[in-house]
């Protein structure tokens, strides 16, 4: 099989197969945890540096594997870097560790990781495979952290609020009000509100995407031709 | 290669990765152990002398505890009291309680109470109840749990230790009655079982080793 250039590779991690945007993978805790920015960021960390580590790995051993045990293998390598990730997170990030909870264990089943091992990482350079896992953490962490900061500023009009969470008393400078007497619309911060914003995110970046491939569409003011370019 | 047994071969692949993932899973796990342990007891210490401040008492409040069945106003479970004392003396109690009947399940409280039967604060550890509306017991999201500091069973009188709309003394919340109800009349229950029980609560030894995770 022929190498990818890293270029692409990058790439696809971060915006063309962007796998909250695009593929729509790992919703459970794109929905879940998305409540303010500084959870979807360090939500978003924590996938990355998973995804980073096991795809190295499982590249690295791609061709000692037996194709019968290949996701019993994946899966215990997947599961050793999310219970180290956790350990470490409670260790040294123990009030991050109360918020994400149950979330942080929960990234062995996250079908991002096992996706990439199964279709990228199985197949290619430990390079490749690093890069790969990298962008595409990176592209989940952009979208949990843009979706959770959305979610935030509309529900309780702050942004990174709590980030002392994950910087220290430096993080306390962080936070944005938008000023004492915002309400907040509360739908943002509950389960619906998470719906609504990814929708939103998706329908932007098929947009973009659209508009990439053919900026003049989007310049005519005449709509079936738009509409077609949309489907 | 090819004289074992497939099947074979593949249980000593997948047997070795188990072995090199454990391996990593249990240096990782002996490296960060006692820093964990640690931050749980300081974030349990945190709680506890948010209620009963550190001034207040020169014993340990995480080392100083029992566990006794709880009264059936309380749901009946077993539950965790922590003891302050200063030099000896009683000071004061720290119930871990649930409220059996908020709107969305049980309500986990910690209660403080003075020997002299007023409240040092009460706290909520955790809660489903609806955000927004009955989560405003969080005492990070108003300051309703607060107005129960310094309350007792004879201020206000025990009839009145009810919300304002069921006759009582205690603020509910717009849209959100049921919550502060099960946590006022947890609080209360909380205080008449401590006023049964103070002096045993007091005496009772703590079981050796009194390491606990979780409050």
């Amino acid at each position: 099989m022929t190498e990818p250039s890293l270029r692409r590779v990058a790439a696809d991690g971060l915006w063309l197969n962007n796998q909250v945007l695009v593929a729509l993978l790992g919703l459970c805790p794109t929905l879940a945890i998305t409540t303010s920015a500084i959870n979807g960021l360090s939500m978003g960390l924590a996938t990355l540096l998973v995804l980073a580590g096991s795809n190295t790995v499982i590249s690295l051993i791609r061709h000692w594997v037996r194709p019968e045990i290949r996701i019993t293998v994946f899966i215990i390598i997947i599961a050793a870097f999310v219970t180290t990730v956790e350990l470490v997170v409670e260790a040294w990030f123990y009030e991050l560790h109360k918020v994400l909870g149950i979330f942080i264990p929960l990234i062995v089943v996250n079908c991002q990781i096992l996706g990439r091992a199964e279709a990228f990482a199985s197949k290619h350079s430990p390079l490749r495979a690093l890069t790969d896992g990298f962008f595409t953490g990176l592209g989940t962490t952009l979208i949990l952290t843009l979706l959770g900061a959305i979610r935030e500023l509309a529900g309780q009009g702050t942004l990174f609020a709590q980030a002392q969470m994950m910087f220290g008393d430096f993080g306390r400078h962080l936070t944005l009000t938008l000023g004492s007497d915002f309400q907040g619309a509360l739908v943002a911060v509950l389960p619906p509100g998470a719906l609504f914003a990814l929708a939103a995110l998706v329908v932007l970046s098929r947009y973009i995407e659209a508009w990439r491939k053919a900026p003049a569409v989007f310049v005519s003011p005449s709509l079936p031709s738009s509409n077609r370019a949309m489907s | 290669m090819t004289t074992l047994h497939p099947i074979l071969m593949a249980g000593l692949i997948v047997g070795a990765f188990t072995l090199v993932s454990v391996s990593v899973v249990v240096v990782t796990h002996q490296a960060t152990e006692s820093r964990i342990e640690d931050n749980q007891r300081l974030s349990l210490l945190d709680k506890l002398h948010a209620l009963v401040p550190a001034n207040w008492v020169d014993n340990d409040l995480t080392a100083d505890i029992i566990q006794v069945p709880g009264p059936a106003a309380l749901g009946g479970r077993e539950m965790k009291v922590y003891r302050g004392r200063q030099k000896g003396q009683p000071v004061a109690l720290i119930l871990a309680v649930v409220a059996p009947d908020g709107y969305a399940g049980p309500i986990q409280l910690l209660v403080a109470v003075k020997t002299d039967g007023t409240l040092a604060g009460v706290r909520v550890l955790s809660h489903q109840e609806t955000p927004g509306l009955g989560d405003r017991i969080e005492e990070q999201k108003s300051g309703w749990v607060l107005g129960l500091m310094e309350k007792s069973l004879d201020h206000p009188a025990i009839e009145r230790w009810k919300v304002k709309r069921d006759g009582g003394d205690f603020d509910q919340f717009t849209g959100a009655t049921v919550t502060p109800r099960a946590v006022v009349k947890a609080v209360k229950n909380t205080l008449l079982f401590v006023k049964e029980q103070q002096a045993s609560l007091f005496l009772a030894p703590s079981p050796p080793p009194p390491q606990e995770k979780h409050p």
